[in-house]
């Protein structure tokens, strides 16, 4: 008798262990949710069919990693159906059909600035640098949703330490492809392309910062950041570029492009965090995506090892 | 007009609310299901405004004076979609929760300008009806009524205030809404000019 060990199973293929509703219940379940908070009771989860695709090469020798949380992964179907991808289209549903074509082969990686050598590496030579780790993390947006995600990658400092920068380089800068050719949102001025985001030298060393290339036991999807991106689990989405072409080391603060569109409203660190309101809007709590109700937002998304990083910071003026 | 096209129209209406309801049975809101429903009320209460403010400049330029018939009833689809709008807000977004939404309109002014648009439409849901005519006077009915164009460039201020980015859709509502106001500014010029013009003739006439 073959006994499947837990091990065994890809997170892909797991379905979420709650009781949930088929989303196709959608409605009744509201009706039931209303009913339900009204006698007292609530219904806790109102979550999307189970029903997946499976698109993606499968990636193999996949290790599992302590940072994973052991909270259910949102569906595939959500994280792959519902991207903030503005290189492809401010329209949640959209980058999902436009990044169909986009082409991740042959790409390059352009590593400068304050390192030892500038040098182009080929983005099948990084994802070798370290064997894959599954790395499930809760992943906060901006807006005030939030997924859990099974990654996979491995810690960003794994390439940092094999490119050398020099003991200057205090940031690190990561620019998004810009190819408005591929990339129809990049056709329109919505904000300043590229995109470019950045992390002080000890945020991009911290273990938990993941350079990643798949998810859900395959390869990244196009919508979700192929072939390269970074995943910040204690920082609003934003901060995780996707499509990196370019990784720059400097001495000077590098700008990022939500800060450049909007000061007043996206700091550079953009650190999760319930108590500092967005201008518009509360950050004290979340929707889970495929829960009715909204859950509180933790400090640092939860990732309380990253909190060390900020001793001393006044983190309502660094937003 | 054929007798059958208000009834043909007012189902028509309703298709947007059975969209809704088709995908929420067949998995078609996306991974946020709120929040479709939410953008997709909000879009159809802004359009109906439109739509409703239309009706006088497309009866004038076009002569079909029967349109004036149809105006009440888009007017009251654009409140009925902003219900289902606030709606949405109040129980699947907030879930009742007073403090919060109390929190929410006092600090958010996108909110606030949304609650302002909203508040607005309400005095003219209640005096649609006929009576309600004949009680006020059609001058000063006419007067109250205008208060749709406060509401609706309310509630393209709404709008515009919560996008984050990409300004593009918001602001076809407001050239939308730009053309349509204008067009009555235009209109009230022209007459004002006709009445002095006239006036301005009768001196002249009595001088003589």
């Amino acid at each position: 008798m073959l006994i499947k060990k837990a091990e065994d199973i890809r997170s892909s293929e797991i379905t979420p262990k709650s009781l949930y509703l088929n989303r196709r219940k959608f409605l009744a379940g509201m009706a039931m949710a209303g009913a339900a908070a009204a006698g007292g009771a609530g219904v806790r989860e109102i979550v999307s069919p189970s029903t997946r695709v499976l698109a993606g090469t499968k990636i193999d020798g996949i290790k599992k990693s302590p940072f994973s949380t052991t909270e259910t992964a949102t569906p595939y179907k959500d994280v792959t159906n519902y991207n903030n991808y503005y290189e492809f289209s401010t329209e949640k549903d959209e980058p999902a059909k436009l990044a169909v074509n986009f082409r991740t082969r042959p790409w390059k990686v352009k590593i400068d600035g304050l390192v030892d050598k500038k040098q182009e590496l080929d983005v099948d030579t990084i994802i070798k640098m370290a064997p894959p780790e599954e790395r499930i993390y809760r992943h906060r947006c901006v807006e005030g949703w939030s997924i859990v995600v099974p990654w996979i990658g491995f810690s960003l400092s794994e390439l940092i330490k094999r490119v050398n920068p020099t003991s200057k380089a205090t940031f690190v800068e990561f620019t998004t492809i810009f190819d408005p050719g591929q990339m129809p949102g990049q056709r329109r001025q919505v904000l300043d392309w590229p995109y470019v985001e950045g992390l002080r030298m000890d945020e991009a060393m911290h273990p938990l910062a993941l350079l990643c290339f798949g998810m859900y036991g395959e390869e990244l999807p196009n919508q979700d950041g192929a072939p390269l991106r970074i995943v910040l689990p204690w920082k609003y989405g934003f901060k995780s570029a996707k499509a990196i072409v370019r990784i720059r080391f400097t001495e000077k603060q590098p700008l990022n492009t939500w800060n450049i569109s909007a000061p007043q409203e996206y700091g550079f660190y953009s650190n999760v965090n319930p108590n500092v309101d967005h201008p518009r809007w509360s950050q004290a709590k979340e929707r889970r995506l495929g829960e009715f109700f909204k859950r509180p937002t933790l400090m640092f998304n939860g990732y309380d090892q990253v909190a060390s990083l900020y001793s001393g910071m006044d983190l309502k003026k660094n937003f | 007009m054929p007798r059958y096209l208000k009834p043909v129209i007012f189902l028509a209406c309703l298709i947007p609310l059975g969209r809704l309801v088709w995908l929420g049975f067949h998995s078609g809101l996306g991974g946020n299901p709120i929040e479709f429903i939410t953008h997709a009320t909000g879009d159809w209460t802004l359009r109906f405004l439109l739509i409703t403010l239309s009706i006088s400049p497309l009866r004038k330029l076009t002569r079909q004076y029967w349109l004036i018939g149809y105006r009440r009833m888009l007017g009251l689809y654009a409140f009925f979609y902003g219900t289902l709008h606030l709606m949405t807000y109040i129980w699947l977004d907030k879930f009742f929760d007073v403090h919060e939404m109390l929190a929410d309109i006092a600090k958010r002014r996108f909110i606030m300008a949304g609650m302002t648009g909203f508040a607005l439409m309400i005095p003219l849901a209640l005096t649609s009806t006929r009576w309600a005519i004949r009680k006020l006077g059609g001058k000063r009915w006419q007067t109250l009524h205008r208060l749709i164009y406060l509401s609706a460039t309310a509630g393209v201020i709404h709008y515009i205030w919560l996008v984050k980015a990409d300004l593009k859709k918001p602001l076809e509502y407001a050239s939308v809404l730009g053309v349509l106001l204008g067009y009555r500014v235009v209109a009230w010029m022209a007459t004002r000019t006709k009445k002095s013009s006239v006036a301005a003739a009768k001196i002249e006439v009595a001088e003589n």
